[in-house]
């Protein structure tokens, strides 16, 4: 994923060290040309020291042919009457000092809107892949996937450890879960069976590894 | 509530899916279907969905009409095509009585009770079918029949129109979870071959269901019609279904021993041997209509005589040799007598019957047939103790009637309904005058 910018350049330190709790990387900037010379998944501007210059710069950065979205405003709380007027310019403010699970969970909530993010653990999402977990749906390049239940717990189950090599037998009691009728070889039916539905294109995700078992995805040690 | 159901309802739910279909088969392997709404199916999977068996050929005696369809979640399919484009979905459904014990008149119950008797004593049925069929112009078969090309095997010419809508058709198959090992142009004109991915016979008989009715649909979506019948045109290869059979006990191919010769294991012998000793009294499920036997005849590819060997395609049961290095797992045993329009929930059966007779009673296989059986004479095979299958629909009902095994198999309601059913197909079929007299006679008697 892109980095967030941060306005300024330097940023408040409690502001760094929450982005890095939560492991978005980020990148401080202090003019508007380098702003728009990036490629950013969004912007965090912080107006507490000078409100004139942040908002000036979140303006300049959401105009032109590239707006930079989403934009989270931090201010103090009596800069709130600075907002009136200007709405057009941020998706989404936090007082500051902010507490660390609000500014995150704000933060979240903007980039999940955006399509940016995943929504922790409800949505495991691998290249075209979108699995997910509270509806069952699976969808491969836009195109829903029709599976039946088993099919979907073992596409879960890969796709949430991509690069990973299961052996048949580990994949049945993490899966399955018990001693099934027709052993390991039911793992190989329904990984023909997931390869045949996901088609063509996408059935290279599920890889055999010889004389191992199945990874989903490409392998971690390669490039 | 089981996973599998919650899974299926949310899924219906998510997906918008207006119409359920609740499948089963009857005695002959006809599909049958109803349709509920999905508010019905919570319901359904609790309490089953009860109807009148009495209508539904060889399944009810009429003074126990009622029976139960209790739809089986696990083998639950979304069907995006036809429906005017709107979603629906099918379940595969056991058949119960009313007081919950399985109808003895369903044939995947009967394929159920089969299944678990080998799984009780160890083993585990998976099966690869070969599905060859024809194309025709048309479903009318008053006139001469149209194929759609005069192609041959593995022949890929431009004018083999049929190859369009055989994709189309695995396509389908592929997306409902029936993966296609091959597919390509069979030996006769416009006659094509599906063969499928193994899997355990259960899913494997219901994915012939559906396998049928995909290639029926896409055809007819194409303006053709596709005939499973076993020969439709005299003169030309028949369709048959050879299979594929592996026995699985535990982890481990059962039919696979590393030092034994063939690497055939003795188990896989003994399986040989039962289906040898038994074919002439399974063929009527394997072979079921009057037709079939037009394709059991010498000339064509198809089986006539009891016999097996390792490469000789005129032997009723051959032993593929397994690709290097894939011997533990691609041990199998081809059976080359079944055809498309065999039911398949009752062709497993008492295939699997067969050869566990042979495990249970310790039968000897025989030496291979190396020579080719059709350039040997009568005599040569009597010395060598070759039989025949049966010849005729009539003749292979005879040698069902009298065998324990099969009526054991099958179970008595379905053995004694089909035993009558085709007694009297028989004695239709014998009462009609056929084209073949009529240009023989007419004019010369």
């Amino acid at each position: 994923m892109e980095p967030l910018l941060i306005y300024p350049d330097p940023p408040p330190a409690d502001l760094i060290r929450s982005l890095d709790m939560a492991g978005h990387g980020h990148q401080a900037v202090s003019d508007e040309s380098t702003a728009l010379a990036g490629t950013w998944s969004g912007a965090i501007i912080c107006a507490e020291d000078d409100g004139e210059a942040a908002f000036a710069f979140a303006r300049s950065i959401r105009t032109g042919d590239a707006p930079i979205a989403p934009l989270l405003l931090l201010i103090r709380g009596n800069q709130l009457a600075d907002l009136d007027g200007r709405h057009e310019i941020f998706d989404d403010f936090c007082v500051t000092p902010f507490h660390p699970v609000e500014f995150e969970a704000r933060l979240k909530h903007l980039l999940v809107r955006g399509g940016l993010t995943d929504m922790g653990d409800e949505v495991i999402n691998y290249g075209d892949l979108v699995l997910n977990v509270e509806t069952y749906q699976a969808i491969i390049g836009g195109r829903p996937l029709d599976l039946t239940y088993m099919e979907y717990e073992l596409l879960k189950f890969l796709s949430a450890n991509p690069g990973r090599v299961f052996t048949r037998e580990t994949l049945l009691s993490r899966v399955w879960g018990y001693e099934y009728y027709g052993g390991a070889r039911t793992v190989d039916v329904h990984i023909r069976r997931l390869r045949a539905k996901l088609g063509e294109e996408y059935a290279p995700l599920i890889q055999t590894v010889r004389s191992v078992g199945y990874r989903f995805g490409e392998s971690r040690w390669s490039s | 509530m089981s996973d599998h159901q919650s899974y299926v309802l949310r899924t219906i739910e998510e997906r918008r899916v207006r119409l359920v279909r609740l499948w089963f088969t009857d005695v002959l392997g006809q599909l049958k279907s109803v349709a509920i709404s999905p508010v019905e199916l919570e319901t359904a999977f609790e309490d089953g969905v009860q109807f009148d068996g009495s209508a539904i050929d060889g399944f009810s005696r009429v003074q126990e009409t009622d029976v139960l369809a209790i739809p089986d979640a696990s083998s639950f399919q979304l069907m995006s095509w036809g429906d005017g484009g709107e979603m629906s979905a099918r379940i595969f459904c056991d058949l119960a009585n009313l007081d919950g014990t399985p109808f003895e008149g369903d044939p995947r119950q009967v394929l159920r009770r089969n299944l678990a008797k080998a799984h009780d004593a160890g083993f585990d049925l998976m099966c690869a079918p070969e599905v060859e069929f024809f194309y025709f112009g048309s479903s009318d078969a008053s006139g001469a029949l149209e194929p759609l090309d005069r192609a041959s095997y593995f022949d890929l010419t431009t004018f083999d129109a049929s190859s369009d809508i055989r994709r189309a058709t695995i396509q389908r198959l592929e997306a409902i979870g029936i993966p296609v090992e091959y597919s390509f142009h069979e030996d006769a004109p416009s006659q094509h071959e599906i063969d499928l991915r193994y899997t355990d016979a259960l899913s494997m008989a219901d994915n012939l269901m559906t396998l049928r009715l995909v290639v029926r649909e896409v055809a007819l979506e194409h303006g053709v019609h596709a005939t499973f019948m076993p020969k439709p045109m005299a003169g030309v290869q028949g369709s048959g279904m050879h299979t594929h059979l592996s026995l699985w006990s535990g982890e481990g191919n059962a039919f696979h021993d590393p030092d034994a010769e063939n690497q055939l294991s003795e188990l896989g012998q003994q399986f040989i041997a039962g289906l040898l000793t038994h074919a002439p009294e399974i063929t009527a499920v394997t072979n079921q209509l009057v037709n079939s036997y037009k394709r059991l005849v010498p000339g064509f590819e198809a089986p006539v005589h009891v016999s097996w060997a390792r490469s000789n395609r005129s032997a009723l049961v051959r032993l593929p040799v397994p690709k290097r290095g894939k011997e533990s797992s691609g041990t199998r045993l081809e059976y080359r007598a079944l055809d498309p329009a065999c039911n398949p929930y009752l062709a497993y059966s008492v295939i699997l019957a067969a050869g566990l007779a042979g495990i249970e009673r310790g039968y000897r296989l025989e030496e291979e047939a190396s020579a080719n059986m059709f350039e040997l004479s009568e005599q040569e095979r009597k010395d060598k103790g070759i039989t025949l299958l049966p010849t005729s629909l009539s003749d292979a009902l005879d040698r069902m009637e009298g065998s324990e095994l099969v009526r054991e198999a099958l179970g008595e309601h379905i053995f004694e309904w089909f035993l009558r059913n085709k007694r009297s197909e028989w004695n239709d079929y014998k009462a009609h005058v056929t084209q073949f007299e009529l240009d023989r006679y007419f004019g010369t008697w």
